[in-house]
């Protein structure tokens, strides 16, 4: 029987825990976690990200669903824990969840402080904690215009930016006299005053909010000093108070939060608390370093009772508003025992102090450039003496001279780069050089710097431009980990030296790896076909089972049919045929598409020959990387708007190009009018229909990266739309990367580049439209060529092999 | 030795059957396996269920002595069953013998 242990929030505290534990015994514990939230565990650092529109929701989850799944964690999500008997050592969830356990964590973090004003429980007074007042903010703004955050901090100036970008005008009330004055010196918090306004903040200090007015929903503040002010939205950010409710009833000693000792243990045996909610020597933190610094110890607690203790952490803090660097940490006023270093630079807009007592860095403010700064909080943690330090060794970003290097170049190894996770500059150095890293992703990936607040990104892609002497915003990529190659050198190895095989290009340029991988296997396959279109034999078993098959692979191992609808057009015989179908092989789903046609999912492999052939229709390539389809708007014959004929010119298209290899997938669509009901704007190419003529946009983008299409050109007749669509295709074919979809090729090269060649050269344009015709000359239905050949059939594994024991 | 007792070798295919380059699956009572044909003519065989989300792994893209899973990419050793890189799992695999062009697997415990 494994040991239980249960956590209750799950949050960045809680989590981190648990990775904790899970890296040093992965096994030992059967783990429940319960969150009052509906999400998986997020960073919750980011919520400024979001509301400032960097970032998604969907992009700050620290652990997605999976994670729980993988972790054999049982996550009890929007169901807050109510009750815990000591006694029996159980828990209750508000919904009813039971859970024993031998340990318990809690990690119930913070909640924001409402200031008690009269009327602020009126609609549109929020706090910002969670997604959800993410949400509200985002939502509100879309129908409000003025927005009121009370509270001159870190938290309220993250989200007096994020409303401004969200384009509501912004009014902040502080209380002192100076901004964020817990964490800057009055010279800094005037310079941030100043820029913030530039940036359109209105900024009220020494302002006490006397009451919130207003009906159902808040219209406004009254101040004590009489002063008034109209809003449709209040933030209150002024603080945040440890959740130490549910502690309290179960009986465990608190101060200002739950009272743990260095192993982070409550006044209760078994029972550990960690994170915001937990006071270690008559210190609540609220920043992610302690808390991960926390996490570490308790996880070596539950793992070996006898393991070194938590000691406190030395904090700093930075501001995530764009255009603003802040950085802080320490003791950074001035006392009569301390002296300090202060540059400022009027010019550049730079302010930077480091304060010293006894020959010890104990503080430091910079404003404007805070590249120093992991120098500066490792020498405070070091204690190292200053004494015989020039100020330009303190502070080299001070350096006269250009040639010293950067302030990363210059740090030693043990110095951290990521605050957040305690990630060194030695150990991102060894990780890229050891395990050949060449991207801020696998670096992330590997070691978890700048995974929580992304602070350090610009370090970490500088540590990676100085380990691999290339400039890592533009490195060279290669194609995979089988070759040191990019794409590009190896079409044009492929060109040049004539290589019709595979393996022949794996020899040839010297691969790495005996068979290739994943990537570059399915790459290569496609570059070849595409310098050779008709000599070179494609290699089925370097296709990804989509393309293998002809059919969509699902989650379950079953695979879904989409029959070829020129146009998203149809007929009865042909809806009946599909009906039938589906009767038939008793089709669990029937669905309509976003390309105008009917998926059948839900087929067994075995089957898949067969109802091809019932249906007696083409392979819709919904499966591929090629042309997909064409969606297409009714147009003239029957819209009261429509200027042309949509339908007509979408299946022309769409006969033409049918089953065309290309790097991504191709989505195209017709509309009649601009009205766009086809959706022109976000397809690989759209063409819209005006009075008299047809507009052609490439580019545009509807999936994971939304970009709207850009306007190639103007054209008069179909046969014109149809001979320009042809170049420009036939040169995505043989310009960009495999994989790379048009708006990310357009956008790499640039939309001149490509009219130049498709529209302007004519000699060129000429050859690409004759290359793309030899490219389609060889196309042929993939379904009836495996309806019809019992060999392919046999090789493809689509007979099912069952074996019985007979012994 | 009880184990060695209730060990007991099936009969699952022949070696044309099998492509090298391309996963087979088979179905042994209900079991699924997958199994693999190697250029120099050894056959593994692994559970036909990735450790991620129990993607068919016969239908994954073969490079040597690794599969690919085809749902999320997973890199699989199908001499060992455990996976590579980052990812953290492993499937069962079971010992292959070829006689006379006859594929057998054998089959631990009673099935």
């Amino acid at each position: 029987m494994k040991e239980k242990l249960v956590v209750i929030g799950n949050g960045m505290a809680g989590i981190r825990a648990l990775e904790e534990l899970l890296k040093q015994d992965a096994h030992r514990y059967q783990i429940t976690v319960f969150g009052k939230e509906p999400h998986p565990n997020y960073n919750r650092i980011l919520l400024s990200s979001v509301l400032q529109g960097d970032t998604e929701v969907e992009d700050i989850i620290l652990n997605n669903y999976d994670w729980y799944d993988e972790n054999n964690i049982e996550l009890v999500s929007g169901d807050p824990v109510a009750y815990v008997d000591t006694d029996t050592q159980t828990v209750y969830s508000a919904k009813g969840v039971e859970r024993s356990y031998d340990r318990l964590i809690f990690a119930t973090g913070s909640n924001p402080f409402m200031l008690p004003l009269p009327g602020a429980d009126k609609e549109g007074v929020i706090a910002f904690r969670n997604i959800q007042d993410c949400e509200t903010m985002i939502d509100t703004a879309k129908s409000y215009k003025k927005a009121a955050v009370i509270g001159g901090g870190l938290l309220g100036l993250e989200a007096a930016r994020g409303l401004l970008n969200l384009g509501m005008k912004v009014d902040v009330i502080h209380l002192s006299d100076s901004l964020m004055e817990q964490q800057l010196d009055a010279e800094a918090s005037r310079m941030l005053k100043e820029e913030l306004e530039t940036q359109g903040m209105k900024i009220h200090l020494n302002k006490q909010t006397e009451e919130l007015v207003g009906g159902n929903r808040v219209e406004g503040l009254k101040f004590k000093d009489g002063d008034s002010l109209d809003a449709d939205l209040v933030v209150m950010a002024v603080g945040i108070r440890p959740n130490i409710e549910l502690a309290k009833e179960t009986g465990l000693d608190v101060g200002k939060a739950i009272l743990v000792n260095d192993h982070m243990e409550t006044s209760h045996k078994n029972i550990y608390a960690v994170g915001e909610c937990a006071e270690h020597r008559e210190v609540v933190y609220g920043l992610v370093t302690p808390l991960f610094e926390q996490a570490k110890v308790l996880a070596s607690h539950l793992c070996t009772e006898d393991c070194d203790g938590y000691e406190g952490s030395i904090v700093s803090t930075s501001l995530k508003v764009s255009g603003v660097d802040v950085f802080s940490a320490g003791e950074f006023m001035d006392t009569e025992e301390t002296k300090s270093i202060r540059v400022h630079d009027e010019f550049e807009d730079t302010f930077k102090k480091v304060v010293v007592r006894d020959n010890q860095v104990v503080g430091s403010v910079l404003f404007g450039d805070t590249s120093d700064s992991p120098r500066i909080l490792s020498m405070m943690r070091s204690g190292q003496d200053v004494s015989e330090m020039n100020k330009a060794t303190i502070l080299p970003s001070e350096s006269a001279e250009d040639n010293a290097g950067s302030a990363v170049e210059l740090m030693p190894d043990d110095e951290n780069i990521c605050g957040c996770n305690g990630v060194t500059k030695g150990e991102i150095v060894s990780a890229i050089k050891d395990q050949g890293l060449t991207t801020v992703n696998e670096v992330k990936q590997c070691t978890n710097a700048s995974r929580s607040c992304g602070g350090c990104k610009p370090q970490v892609t500088e540590l990676l431009s100085l380990a691999t002497g290339e400039d890592a915003t533009q490195a060279k990529e290669p194609m995979c980990e089988c070759t040191e190659h990019s794409d590009e050198e190896v079409v044009a190895s492929i060109r040049e030296m004539g290589l019709t095989h595979i393996k022949e290009v794996m020899n040839v340029l010297g691969w790495e790896t005996e068979d290739g991988c994943s990537k570059c296997r399915p790459a290569l396959n496609y570059y070849l076909g595409m310098v050779n279109p008709l000599e070179y034999d494609d290699d089925a078993n370097s296709r990804f089972v989509n393309e293998r098959v002809h059919a969509n692979i699902q989650n379950d191992g079953t695979f879904s049919v989409v029959p070829r609808m020129y146009g998203g057009v149809t007929n009865p015989d042909q809806l009946r045929t599909i009906a039938d179908v589906a009767d038939k092989y008793e089709v669990p789903l029937l669905k309509v598409t976003g390309g105008q046609r009917i998926d059948l999912l839900g087929i067994e492999k075995e089957n898949l020959p067969d109802v091809w052939n019932d249906l007696g229709m083409r392979s819709g390539y919904a499966y591929g990387k090629g042309m997909r389809t064409v969606k297409t708007c009714v147009g003239e014959d029957f819209c009261r708007f429509g200027t042309q004929d949509s339908i007509g010119l979408g299946i022309e298209l769409e006969k033409k190009f049918e089953g065309l290899n290309t790097p991504h997938k191709i989505k195209m669509a017709v509309s009649a009018c601009p009205r766009n009901c086809a959706e022109s704007g976000i397809k690989d190419v759209g063409i819209v229909g005006v009075e008299g003529a047809w507009e052609v946009h490439v580019a545009g983008n509807g999936g994971v990266d939304l970009k709207k299409s850009e306007l190639l050109c103007k054209l008069e007749t179909s046969k014109e739309v149809i001979d320009t669509v042809a170049a420009f295709l036939q040169h995505y074919r043989e310009q960009a990367k495999y994989k790379e979809r048009t708006s990310h090729w357009v956008e790499r090269v640039g939309l001149d580049a490509v009219k130049k060649v498709v529209l302007e050269d004519e000699e060129e344009r000429a050859a690409l439209i004759e290359r793309m015709d030899i490219a389609l000359s060889d196309q042929q239905d993939p379904w009836e060529d495996i309806i019809d050949n019992h060999k392919k059939q046999q090789d493809l594994g689509f007979e099912k092999k069952e074996v019985s024991i007979t012994t | 030795m009880a184990q060695v007792d209730t060990k007991h070798k099936v009969l699952v295919a022949n070696r044309h059957e099998l492509a090298v380059g391309l996963g087979k699956k088979v179905v042994i009572e209900g079991k699924e396996l997958a199994l693999f044909l190697q250029k120099d003519g050894v056959v593994y065989a692994i559970e036909d269920s990735c450790p991620h989300l129990g993607g068919p792994l016969s239908e994954g893209m073969v490079s040597g002595e690794h599969v690919f899973c085809p749902l999320h990419d997973w890199k699989i050793s199908l001499k060992t069953g455990e996976a590579a890189g980052a990812d953290e799992g492993c499937v069962a695999r079971f010992d292959v013998e070829v006689e006379n062009e006859q594929v057998y697997v054998v089959m631990p415990g009673s099935v």
